[in-house]
């Protein structure tokens, strides 16, 4: 039996791949933005040596965190898609792709960071209240970039497999790249091989983001 | 349209989470084994095999499970098998967890100081030996709280197996959704269910970390 593979009728749909790749990244960049944001202001609630906060607020993030990741990323993207038309919220895909991604993205994040402010030396807390620097101040001048800088890799991470992730929101139409693979096999019957056309550009954009991030955090995020 | 009450909605699903615990535990004690295989060639430092684990490595981790699950579904099928979701979301979900296994591994045993291999070496043990009564041992240790931490992503993974069309829990709940219009409530109890699933394990695996690093100070 000889298998024959053609991929260039794969990459003559060039056109659709980049529109994936431009959906997946864009998906993805909207997620990390919105994720950071969200997990930062929960991981300040959860660190253990920010201070007193309502006890109704420390409980609902603490059942925020560990319901996201107990439960598969596919059926928090349901239930966004499929299951809030229900209650009254109709999203499109794109929408409910994005904002089921940075759900998702938050609560790895807020874990993520909790661990690097918890970090934080009490001797620097102190020595910014000394310096009669509020709570707010204190926690975004002192106590944030040094914990970011500590955890910055593992946040690489978490936003690469959330990239990663993304794929399943092709499930619910959002147009991005294995949208794209999907539709193209549909056209040209050629499964496997337009799959791992998809496939590897999903490792060469892991592996860019990678190196992309690990340069962006030192400079423009932490300093130095 | 088929009456559901709300006792035959779990009922159903969870007779399909069975499938999901079973899916789970194929993958997990699949990819142990090739995961151990794996890590064995890696320190056994033959030349060559460094570079190509940590290229599997890289391989798995650096793309989407769904888009394995794809490659193992349409790929098996270019053998002239006949593919059915089982056997593809198996073999999928096995080499995904052996490539995460073997890397949380590594650093295990990677942690072990150089002087236990040396003393291992110096009473005349061979590779074998030293692996099975030094090494080995010390490194469980160690591993077996990220191990249980990483059986949490398995049983998340197995979700995904619902898009080649395995019936488990979240293909299980897409159906029982379609079939009653009540996506709001179906969801939210698929997801309570994994919920139920994962959450003991993850509890489970932080004590287990707490533990061992009281263990340690």
């Amino acid at each position: 039996m000889r298998i024959e593979f053609d991929f260039l009728a794969v990459l003559a749909q060039w056109p659709l791949l980049a529109k994936g790749v431009a959906w997946t990244l864009g998906l993805t960049l909207a997620a990390t933005v919105i994720g950071m944001a969200l997990g930062i202001a929960c991981a300040w609630v959860r660190a253990a040596n920010m201070g007193r906060r309502p006890a109704w607020l420390v409980w609902g993030v603490g059942a925020y965190v560990e319901l996201i990741r107990n439960t598969p990323f596919i059926v928090q993207l349901f239930f966004v898609f499929f299951g809030l038309p229900a209650a009254g919220i109709k999203l499109s895909p794109e929408t409910a792709s994005i904002i089921a991604m940075v759900i998702n993205l938050g609560a790895y994040a807020t874990e993520i960071l909790r661990a690097g402010i918890e970090a934080t030396p009490r001797g620097q807390i102190e020595a910014a209240h000394s310096l009669a620097l509020d709570r707010l101040q204190t926690f975004t001048r002192v106590v944030l970039p040094p914990a970011l800088a500590k955890v910055w890799p593992s946040l690489v991470s978490q936003i690469i497999i959330v990239m990663l992730g993304s794929a399943v929101c092709g499930q619910i139409s959002t147009q991005e790249l294995s949208y794209a693979a999907n539709l193209i096999q549909s056209r040209n019957f050629r499964a496997f091989e337009s799959f791992i056309v998809a496939t590897a550009i999903y490792l060469l954009l892991a592996v860019t983001l990678r190196r992309l991030l690990n340069w962006l955090g030192p400079r423009f995020l932490f300093g130095r | 349209m088929v009456d559901f009450s709300l006792w035959d909605i779990l009922r159903n699903l969870l007779l399909a989470a069975r499938w999901t615990v079973v899916l789970s535990l194929i993958a997990f004690i699949g990819g142990g084994v090739v995961g151990l295989a794996l890590l064995v060639i890696r320190i056994a430092k033959v030349r060559g095999t460094e570079r190509l684990v940590s290229g599997y490595v890289q391989l798995f981790q650096g793309t989407p499970l769904l888009m394995q699950l794809f490659l193992t579904y349409f790929g098996i099928a270019l053998f002239g098998i006949q593919t059915s979701p089982w056997t593809s979301a198996a073999l999928a979900l096995t080499l995904y967890t052996s490539a995460f296994l073997t890397e949380i591994w590594r650093g295990c045993v990677a942690s072990i100081p150089r002087g236990q291999w040396e003393a291992a070496q110096s009473l005349a043990l061979n590779f074998g030996e030293q692996l099975r009564h030094v090494v080995l041992p010390q490194a469980l240790k160690i591993a077996i709280a990220p191990t249980v931490g990483f059986m949490v992503q398995v049983i998340k993974g197995t979700a995904l197996a619902s898009v080649i069309g395995f019936v488990e829990l979240t293909k299980a709940g897409s159906m029982i959704s379609n079939a009653t219009l009540k996506p709001f409530l179906v969801y939210s109890c698929v997801a309570l269910m994994y919920f139920a699933l994962c959450f003991p394990v993850s509890l489970y695996a932080k004590s287990l970390e707490r533990k061992m690093n009281a263990d340690r100070t």
